[in-house]
């Protein structure tokens, strides 16, 4: 049994974020960090690695610098990383990246008690897809949103979440599932992690150690494989300052409120 | 199937199609939502819009949607699709998809949505849009969206493209990078052109009685068998406490870091204000992850999209992830002890000074103003 878990590495949103003139991102000026719900989809498998001492590999698709990313995730228990990396996989869309990620896990192999853990979703794109279309085409079923895991014999039960509530959903292995934050709280790295994480294994897959496998197809990868491309990009307007009041006081609510009053809106 | 189906076929698709996501027997409102855009891409390509709907014993609920728009809906019954399973739903969509053809598929961006429209996506070779807030088929009605939508020079960009038929393919315009960018996506080459809807963004239309008993219910012949599932749904649990409707709300309060020094009481003063003006209390991802509040309160580009008359937002610095959340609402009201707050940008209406002070003041002129009328 082993445990694979898929990592993106993401500019950091969260802070000051950079534009390029013509509407792109610019990721040169920008932090990267380790995606926040691949954290929680690491922290899944290492839990399961504590239980039953199984193997955690972790795999992501980008450019070179990724590997520091996968050194760190060693620091923090993970055995063994593999990077996907080459020109003709880049900008690739959701679908043309799972089909990538897919041969790749393909090509490593899954047995029949693997399970692969996901983030929920990334934060440069938010779109939550590429869990479950790696399942897909690794012909995998999958449960998204997990809220919490326990092990039932060959089977897991997860907490599936929803808006409204959540639902109990047995699966078999193998299988994909994708992590929320509410699952559990990454752990940090080692002083013990950090020295052995560069004598951890780390494969790197390129273009030609994958072209001929069968969803490698240089017509469904890269920018020019992908089903969706980008039309246009740009920046939401600004919207124009409006009022700001004097004081603080009791006047300057009566104020407000007097205007609001006098346009309807309350 | 006698014929392989071919996503790439492009001219053998024709008709709009929304996945009608239902919930224990009950309609999702994202779904109306979806009807009524749906409603508007048809028009504009000229053809029948169509939902999908499955469940068990569900033909009750399906003539609701021929109010909002829908022309037919495809109805698929199956003890087997009484509780939503990857499985089992990706297989009838998917069969549905290629048997019958649609040219655009859309999907709310449900919990439920973001995890069917993508398997299917990947299943049937063709592209997907997550969370969109805008869809156009029409180029001069995207043109005007992105006049006031976006901050490009419109008159001086080319929409041309030699690749595709700018005016027939589907604008699919989303956020990215936690709202610090917009981009609009065109599946070009593969059909169906596929999208989930972010809830609560699209505009439910109104509804027309005549048109949801003209309404043509469909019950196409499919195949489904517990083999084909592979998960077991052990439970379907709601949530116990009564989740607060922010996107139905017309006057939102919320709350940010600035209820730090005295949660409790913050909390209750947002609770009053929103108590006056019939309104919800709503709050920034800071709160949630404090857990001062439930994440129902959320609002943001993690949390809930709103777009209420009014929008009060106390002690929010205003991040954007916030801002992507409430920056369409009519009339935005600020309160912040910093001045130089983000959230001063896009308010209509600011107010700087210490929210335990200005809210119990703002609430005496709200009554003060009511017992006046």
């Amino acid at each position: 049994m082993k445990i694979i878990v898929t990592v993106k590495q993401v500019p950091d949103t969260s802070g000051k974020v950079a534009v390029n003139p013509d509407g792109t991102l610019d990721r040169a000026s920008m932090q990267t960090i380790i995606n926040p719900d691949d954290m929680n989809a690491v922290e899944a498998a290492l839990t399961l690695k504590d239980q039953l001492g199984c193997k955690v590999v972790a795999f992501t698709m980008g450019p070179p610098p990724a590997e520091g990313m996968l050194r760190e995730l060693m620091a923090m228990g993970v055995d063994e990383g593999v990077l996907i990396s080459g020109r003709e996989f880049g900008g690739s869309d959701t679908y043309a990246t799972s089909q990538i990620v897919a041969a790749g896990i393909d090509t490593y192999g899954v047995d029949q008690d693997d399970i692969i853990f996901s983030g929920r979703q990334a934060i440069d794109g938010d779109t939550a897809q590429v869990g479950p279309q790696i399942a897909e085409k690794l012909h995998l079923p999958q449960v998204s949103y997990a809220g919490e895991i326990k092990r039932d014999g060959s089977s897991l039960i997860v907490k599936r979440m929803l808006e409204d509530g959540y639902m109990l959903v047995k699966v078999q292995t193998p299988c994909l599932i994708t992590c929320v934050k509410e699952l559990n709280e990454p752990r940090y790295m080692t002083v013990r992690g950090i020295e052995e994480c560069f004598s951890k294994p780390l494969t790197v897959m390129s273009y030609e150690t994958l072209k001929d496998h069968p969803l490698i197809d240089p017509t469904t990868i890269g920018l020019k494989g992908s089903p969706t491309n980008i039309y246009k990009s740009f920046t939401p307007p600004q919207k124009g300052i409006g009022v700001m009041l004097e004081g603080d006081g009791k006047d300057t609510t009566d104020k407000l409120v007097g205007i609001l009053s006098a346009k309807h809106i309350i | 199937m006698a014929e392989i189906f071919n996503s790439a076929d492009t001219a053998a698709f024709k008709n709009v199609w929304v996945f009608c996501e239902q919930r224990q027997g009950k309609m999702m409102s994202t779904t109306f939502e979806l009807i009524s855009e749906g409603r508007k891409l048809a028009d504009e390509l000229g053809v029948e819009l169509c939902g999908i709907l499955l469940g068990d014993d569900v033909d009750g609920i399906a003539g609701e949607l021929g109010g909002y728009g829908a022309d037919r809906v495809y109805v698929y019954n199956s003890p087997l699709l009484k509780n939503y399973t990857t499985d089992a739903y990706t297989k009838v969509v998917v069969d549905a998809v290629q048997a019958i053809k649609p040219e655009i598929l859309l999907f709310g961006a449900s919990n439920i949505g973001r995890d069917l429209a993508p398997r299917c996506a990947a299943r049937l070779h063709t592209g997907l849009c997550a969370d969109c807030t805008h869809l156009d088929v029409d180029l001069n009605g995207y043109v005007e969206f992105l006049r006031t939508g976006s901050s490009l020079d419109v008159d001086n960009t080319n929409f041309e493209s030699k690749q595709f038929d700018v005016n027939t393919n589907l604008k699919m315009t989303r956020p990215a990078f936690g709202g610090h960018l917009m981009a609009t996506i065109v599946c070009p080459r593969f059909r169906p052109a596929m999208a989930t809807v972010r809830p609560g963004v699209m505009k439910r239309g109104a509804y027309d009685e005549a048109k949801a008993k003209a309404v043509e219910i469909v019950h196409p012949v499919f195949e489904l068998s517990v083999a084909d599932v592979k998960t077991e749904v052990l439970d379907v649990v709601k949530a116990a406490k009564k989740l607060v409707d922010l996107i139905g709300a017309d006057y939102i309060v919320s709350v940010g870091r600035g209820i730090a020094k005295d949660v409790e009481g913050g909390i209750k003063l947002a609770e009053e204000l929103a108590a006056e003006l019939g309104g919800v209390v709503g709050s920034s991802r800071a709160v949630v992850d404090a857990g001062w509040l439930s994440a129902d309160h959320q609002v943001g580009q993690t949390g809930k999209t709103v777009h209420p008359k009014v929008y009060i937002a106390l002690g929010i610095s205003g991040a954007i992830q916030h801002k992507a959340g409430m920056q369409d609402s009519e009339c935005i009201i600020a309160v912040n002890k910093n001045d130089g707050a983000p959230i001063f940008e896009i308010a209509d209406y600011g107010i700087c000074g210490d929210l335990f002070k200005v809210v119990p003041e703002l609430i005496e002129s709200v009554r003060a103003a009511k017992a006046a009328k």
